[in-house]
């Protein structure tokens, strides 16, 4: 059934595989999370010609296929002399840029909608006490509207996150050699399917459920006060 | 117009929908069977069907594509050759849209098992005190109304699948994205061919959303929305 001795064979080969494809899923989660706080807030502003875009932006990022936005940029963008003359070439040429710029736009639009859903469901009641208080707009949003917010998206973003590492694996389509691509160049040497996709799809399932428990973990730390409490009663 | 590709990517256009489309169906099949699966008294079904959506859900669809569509190949013909049947030539679009169906059935069975919970056990047990069978319970009460409870997750789901299914030109089916690689290369403008594909399948998701927002309400009819103002 199970031939071990390809899987003793390979497997530092996924093991540089999984480094490749965690380092994708740092580096566009640290981005998209940076980029879409400030686009959440733009997102819920009422000034239209604030949120208008942002909206468009995410509409057109989740309206189209990862696949064929990783081939526009990684593909598409050579079909232009003067770009390829220019000096953002030296960027585009090179599959990790692309890979980080797709995923990370991908990424943010999915997640600008989360945190833009959570602020939405602020209690208006926090709103009001604040400004009563005599908070600045920038106050307001650095202590009252963003924190509440980002908790309460927690369990959104833990989700989001997961899709973004299983989203990883279309980077094997430019070049860049990850734990799919690892084992789409095993099937082709071994021709079999198990050793080399069924061992992918083991290391998908464990990053999947550690995601999970991560998020559990930090979700019981910034959750705290929505845990049932013993007596049923706070 | 497209330097005369137009009618292949349309004609790529058509195999799209028709993989997404069948793989719609085959899912809900999977879903449907899923649901009942986890919402029966079997013990054994339950823990079948738990295995499916949890395995499904912690592996990427590119992943399980090719394991199902290479690795269901290989046992295929293995069991073929025991059989002594000989060499069984598998048709890719067959083998994709069952792979795709089986995925997102996973997805579905989540939906669907919501759908039905969220039905009053009251109506159920009315039902059955009316001395209908287990089969009309589900063609006149359950069906007709899980549709309203199950309309959100089927969207959120078809929007996935249709954008999933342009992974379906990596196992070498003729959609879309595979005519769009094969213009691209002949013309060297894989720029213009890839926007026109993202733009078809804008719209494709625009369409989805605004007809199946439209469904939405039309099985809504007669419940009252809360008013939070």
């Amino acid at each position: 059934m199970i031939d071990f001795s390809i899987i003793a064979e390979t497997w530092p080969q996924f093991l540089k595989g999984l480094q490749v494809t965690l380092l994708l899923l740092v580096i566009a989660c640290a981005s998209g999370f940076v980029l879409s706080v400030p686009l959440a807030v733009a997102r819920v502003s009422p000034r239209r010609w604030l949120s208008g875009p942002v909206w468009l932006f995410t509409y057109v990022l989740r309206g189209t296929p990862l696949l064929v936005q990783m081939f526009m940029v990684y593909h598409g963008l050579a079909q232009f002399e003067a770009f390829r003359e220019s000096f953002a070439w030296v960027a585009f040429k090179n599959p990790w840029f692309c890979a980080w710029l797709v995923f990370t736009l991908n990424t943010t639009a999915y997640t600008t909608e989360i945190f833009a859903g959570a602020l939405r469901a602020t209690p208006s009641g926090e709103l009001e006490a604040a400004r009563s208080l005599g908070m600045t707009e920038g106050a307001i949003y650095r202590r009252i509207l963003l924190p509440g917010a980002l908790r309460r998206a927690l369990p959104q973003y833990g989700n989001e996150v997961v899709l973004m590492m299983h989203a990883t694996a279309i980077a094997s389509t430019v070049t860049l050699v990850e734990v799919t691509r690892v084992a789409r160049d095993i099937y082709y040497n071994h021709l079999s399917a198990t050793e080399s996709f069924g061992v992918a799809a083991l290391i998908y399932f464990v990053l999947t459920f550690s995601l999970a428990g991560l998020f559990k973990l930090i979700e019981r730390r910034y959750l705290r006060h929505l845990r049932p409490t013993a007596a049923g009663v706070a | 117009m497209l330097h005369g590709y137009l009618p292949a990517i349309l004609g790529g256009l058509g195999s799209t929908l028709s993989v997404a489309g069948t793989s719609l169906a085959i899912a809900c099949l999977f879903g449907l069977l899923g649901a009942a699966a986890k919402l029966s008294d079997s013990p054994i079904a339950r823990g079948i069907a738990q295995t499916y959506t949890t395995l499904i859900r912690g592996v990427p669809e590119l992943v399980l594509m090719l394991l199902l569509f290479y690795g269901g190949q290989i046992a295929l013909n293995a069991l073929a050759d025991r059989m002594g049947w000989g060499y069984i030539d598998i048709n890719p679009f067959a083998a994709g849209t069952l792979v795709m169906g089986f995925i997102f059935g996973a997805f579905l069975t989540e939906t669907f098992r919501g759908a039905i919970l969220a039905i009053p056990r009251g109506q159920i047990e009315a039902a059955q005190a009316f001395g209908m069978t287990r089969g009309q319970v589900m063609r006149r009460i359950t069906l007709p109304q899980m549709v309203r409870h199950a309309l959100p997750g089927f969207t959120n789901s078809w929007l996935v699948m249709l954008k999933a299914s342009a992974l379906v030109s990596i196992i070498g089916l003729d959609d879309m994205v595979h005519r769009a690689n094969l213009a691209a290369a002949a013309t060297r403008k894989p720029f213009t061919f890839y926007a026109t594909i993202a733009l078809i399948y804008l719209a494709l998701t625009t369409i989805s959303i605004l007809a199946l927002g439209y469904l939405e309400r039309r099985y809504s009819h007669g419940v009252r929305k809360v008013d939070f103002r």
